[in-house]
């Protein structure tokens, strides 16, 4: 390996390293705009010159040039910052002095760095040039005065998003970005590009002029509007959260975030549950806390445990699964199901229901076969992790299920599930490969889970994995891909029907008197019998709380301390950035307080207690953050018969991104993005 | 003025390639290897000015006619915009019947290409560059070196190079280009190749063998 001297710091770098990541090494920062650690390297900034002993004299672009062996790099050389101050007054002679008007102001590259190493005043005299702005669609505000051509949003479209709406038309003094041709940006993703513009020249259009960086209390959290995790910083100001960006997390979501992700917080403050409401004679009446507990508990008296169930929703955290889950307990039910769309997940062992292979491990994959998900629109950032891995090693992708675009070239292998079938007979070509591929991933997706032969795909692609050999000592091949943040949390749990227990499918045709949806929403409340007693607590008046005889209001994901397990079995911990509003409270504060009042109280007082007895229950809750990856040696299959499956196509359970949640439903942000999703051309405004 | 880069102008409603273009295309990719047609996107991109020339008279590249590349060639179509807006040798917009481009470049200016941008302007009533005269036979463009300092000033007309020119020389081709006419290219003053004017001055006979 090469030894580096940069500014008298002798640093050994991997070979083929550029002189900018072995000065980076030796903690030394060199001032960067077009450089990005997960793009390409394109060197057209020409920020981050160095001077180079014994090559010609001249400052060189440090992020492209090679390091050698006994190379003498000086980063803050006389001729050096000459240079780096020529750069920046060329950089700013188009640049608008608009910064007191510019979203950026305050997370700014360019301020940052013309701070640190421009002079302090431009010799250029001449009208700069103007650029007409662009439509990117509702999501990506565009300012094209102020875009210095650093290409990141290109580059990240054209190869970390696979999307390739963007590219750099004309050239020299006309060289404009943009689509060329007016759409939006056609990526769940595209919100990236926001944070990765050094500049001011791509915004957040539904954050424009709404706040300063410096005014925002900024808290980490994690998303629920998909069941990846993505580590999530929420900036709130006030008892308002303005903005959402992702905090890098290399083993779940790199620094990226999906789009629904990022901008469906304006759903946060529409169709909120801010007070109980209680129907009476067929209507629903505004009620206080004691008047909602009341009736609920007026309801319980007499009813024994069998007739008595709850369902919790998507976005439930795991402390409240589990108040909920003792408090069933305490009346003597086992009627609880996690599984509101009707998935046939078995949670009799974790890696029946888990992405296994993690997120990460995608990387290290050699080929994936994909049944029933459309992880595009299910987790784009997962998405983006197989499209990393294709666009590294080339591996072969098949899928079974609908055939759409996933942003990286597919085998489609067929639409029902006999394929499966096909593949453990040998009789599909894609066997072979699936059989010679060291690292083989099977992802199952809730499209496979949620039909009525789920539990014979579930056997037959956990069949094939072992057959394939994606089953071994050292590689867990068998992934489930949920598309609900709380459903892995909640079978950790145990929130599956218990011995004797009713699932979703008998507790919604009339198998109860009393009902408890814990944020469910995800299937239609016309199915609810009409003689039971639903009991609605959540936070959006959705579909759920429509049909409710009580409703009790919680708080969203920003306004509670929650655990949340996501797709890969990894649990993580958000944090409180804002107070839920009106009279609603923290979902377990809320099933604490209602089992004071039933005289069964709940064994826990604070949130610590609570955290303590899951814990209790499954240790995966005392790992937050820290996911250890098993292999598997126990090939005994779920459930069920691998050879009656139907011929039914398999459809992705997400057929709209945009619209999967009550969050997201109640957004107009992700509004507009459906309206633009169907004309791309005219693409809103 | 703000630039616009986009389609602002009538685009046709649809683009095949025909015939001839179909048996260029066919040669001019199969010179490259299996996944890298992406190489032809130029000579593509000729291919199409040149059919929009025999089919409607007017040499241009219409965005219907970038996409057909793309399509052809495996590339998103973003990318063939970029290459087709960086060189000034496609033309974006529909022009004249003929394409008259003035070197301006150091040499071609020193020669005299003022005199042969003004002699033009005369000729088509033209009034910038870039601009269509009224009678749509003529379109004037600013071009950078074409390669033929020696022979300076240049007028480029179409695919062909006049050379030596002035403003009478201009006056004259542009009149004869009116009638249907197409002298031929090359020097207007007579010269052989790049000879000095004049005549050669040295290697004026052959050494005894």
């Amino acid at each position: 390996m090469p030894k580096v001297t940069i500014d008298g710091i002798v640093v050994e770098v991997a070979a083929g390293s550029t002189i900018l990541q072995a000065a980076e090494q030796a903690g030394i920062e060199i001032p960067r705009f077009c450089y990005h650690e997960r793009l390409s390297i394109a060197g057209n900034c020409r920020m981050c010159l160095v001077e180079v002993e014994k090559t010609p004299p001249k400052p060189i672009a440090s992020c492209g040039y090679p390091v050698a062996d006994g190379m003498v790099v000086h980063t803050d050389s006389p001729m050096v910052r000459k240079g780096r101050r020529g750069v920046m007054e060329f950089l700013l002679i188009n640049h608008p002095l608009d910064c007191p008007i510019c979203d950026q102001g305050g997370e700014c590259d360019l301020q940052d760095q013309a701070m640190g190493f421009g002079a302090d005043h431009s010799r250029y005299d001449e009208n700069k040039r103007a650029v007409p702005d662009k439509n990117l669609g509702p999501l990506v505000k565009t300012s094209m005065n102020r875009c210095i051509h650093c290409t990141r949003c290109i580059r990240f479209i054209t190869e970390v998003a696979g999307v390739p709406d963007l590219g750099a038309t004309a050239r020299g003094e006309h060289m404009e970005v943009g689509t060329y041709v007016e759409k939006a940006l056609g990526s769940e993703l595209s919100g990236n590009i926001i944070d990765l513009c050094p500049v001011g020249a791509l915004t957040s259009k539904p954050y424009a002029f709404v706040a300063r960086p410096w005014e925002l209390q900024k808290v980490d959290s994690i998303d629920v509007l998909d069941a990846v995790g993505t580590n999530i910083r929420i900036d709130a100001r006030g008892t308002e959260v303005l903005r959402i960006l992702p905090r890098i997390n290399e083993d779940v979501n790199e620094e990226w975030l999906g789009d629904k992700s990022r901008f469906a917080l304006d759903g946060l403050k529409r169709r909120r549950l801010d007070r109980p409401w209680v129907r009476e004679n067929g209507k629903l009446r505004a009620a206080t806390w004691d008047q909602a507990f009341d009736a609920i508990a007026t309801k319980l008296k007499g009813l024994s445990g069998d007739r008595i169930g709850a369902i919790a929703g998507d976005l439930v955290d795991a402390e409240s699964v589990l108040a909920l889950k003792d408090l069933l307990a305490s009346l003597g039910s086992t009627n609880v199901d996690c599984r509101q769309d009707g998935a046939r997940l078995d949670a009799s062992r974790r890696d029946f229901y888990c992405f296994n292979t993690s997120i990460a491990g995608i990387e290290e994959a050699d080929a994936i076969l994909i049944v029933g998900s459309n992880p595009r629109k299910e987790a784009p950032v997962l998405n983006a992790r197989i499209r990393k891995a294709w666009a590294a090693s080339g591996l072969p992708v098949a899928v079974i299920g609908s055939e759409t675009d996933l942003t990286y070239p597919v085998l489609h292998l067929g639409t029902g599930p006999s394929v499966l079938t096909d593949l453990h007979s040998g009789s599909n070509a894609f066997a072979t490969i699936l059989a010679n591929a060291k690292k083989p991933m099977i992802i199952v997706g809730q499209g496979a889970l949620a039909r009525p032969d789920g539990t014979a795909i579930l056997a037959a692609a956990w069949r094939l994995a072992a057959h394939v050999g994606a089953l071994s000592f050292d590689w867990h091949g068998f992934n489930i891909l949920h598309t609900a943040a709380g459903r892995v949390g909640a079978l950790d749990l145990g929130f599956v029907p218990g011995p004797n227990g009713k699932g979703v499918d008998a507790m919604l045709d009339g198998g109860l008197d009393l009902l408890w949806l814990l944020g469910a929403d995800g299937f239609d409340s016309a199915r609810i019998a009409a003689g039971t007693f639903v009991v609605y607590q959540g936070h959006h008046g959705d579909a759920g709380a429509q049909r409710a005889d009580v409703i009790l209001p919680g708080a969203a994901y920003t306004e509670k301390s929650g655990t949340y397990v996501n797709t890969e079995g990894r649990a993580q911990r958000g944090f409180k950035a804002v107070y839920p509003p009106g009279e609603a409270r923290e979902d377990w504060t809320i099933l604490r307080a209602f089992s004071a009042i039933i005289g069964k109280t709940l064994p826990y007082d604070t949130i610590e207690a609570l955290r303590a007895r899951m814990e209790q229950i499954n240790p995966v809750f005392g790992r937050v953050g820290f996911m250890p990856r098993f292999g598997c040696s126990d090939h005994t299959g779920p459930a069920g018969d691998p050879s009656v499956l139907s011929d039914a196509p398999l459809v992705s359970t997400v057929p709209n991104y945009y619209a999967t949640d009550p969050i997201s439903r109640a957004s107009p942000t992700m509004a507009a993005c459906i309206e633009a999703q169907s004309q791309p051309a005219l693409a809103a405004e | 003025m703000a630039a616009t880069n986009g389609p602002a102008f009538e685009q046709p409603a649809s683009f095949a390639f025909d015939a001839d273009s179909e048996a260029e295309l066919a040669t001019i990719v199969a010179r490259y290897p299996a996944g890298k047609q992406a190489s032809a996107v130029i000579p593509a991109l000729y291919i199409v000015q040149k059919q929009m020339k025999r089919d409607t008279g007017s040499a241009w590249v219409p965005l219907k006619g970038m996409d057909a590349v793309g399509a052809r060639l495996g590339m998103p179509p973003i990318r063939v915009y970029e290459v087709a807006t960086f060189y000034f040798m496609f033309n974006m917009k529909p022009i004249g019947k003929f394409h008259l481009q003035v070197c301006t470049t150091t040499p071609c200016w020193l020669r005299g290409s003022d005199a042969v941008t003004a002699a033009c302007q005369h000729a088509t009533g033209i009034k910038n560059f870039g601009e269509t005269s009224a009678d749509g036979i003529f379109t004037m463009t600013e071009v950078e070196c074409l390669g033929a300092c020696v022979n300076a000033p240049i007028l480029q007309v179409d695919d062909d190079f006049y050379e030596d020119m002035d403003a009478g020389k201009v006056e004259a081709l542009l009149a004869a280009l009116r009638r249907g006419e197409r002298p031929p290219a090359g020097s207007m003053t007579g010269r052989q190749t790049s000879a000095p004017e004049g005549g050669p001055t040295t290697l004026l006979f052959a050494p005894e063998a």
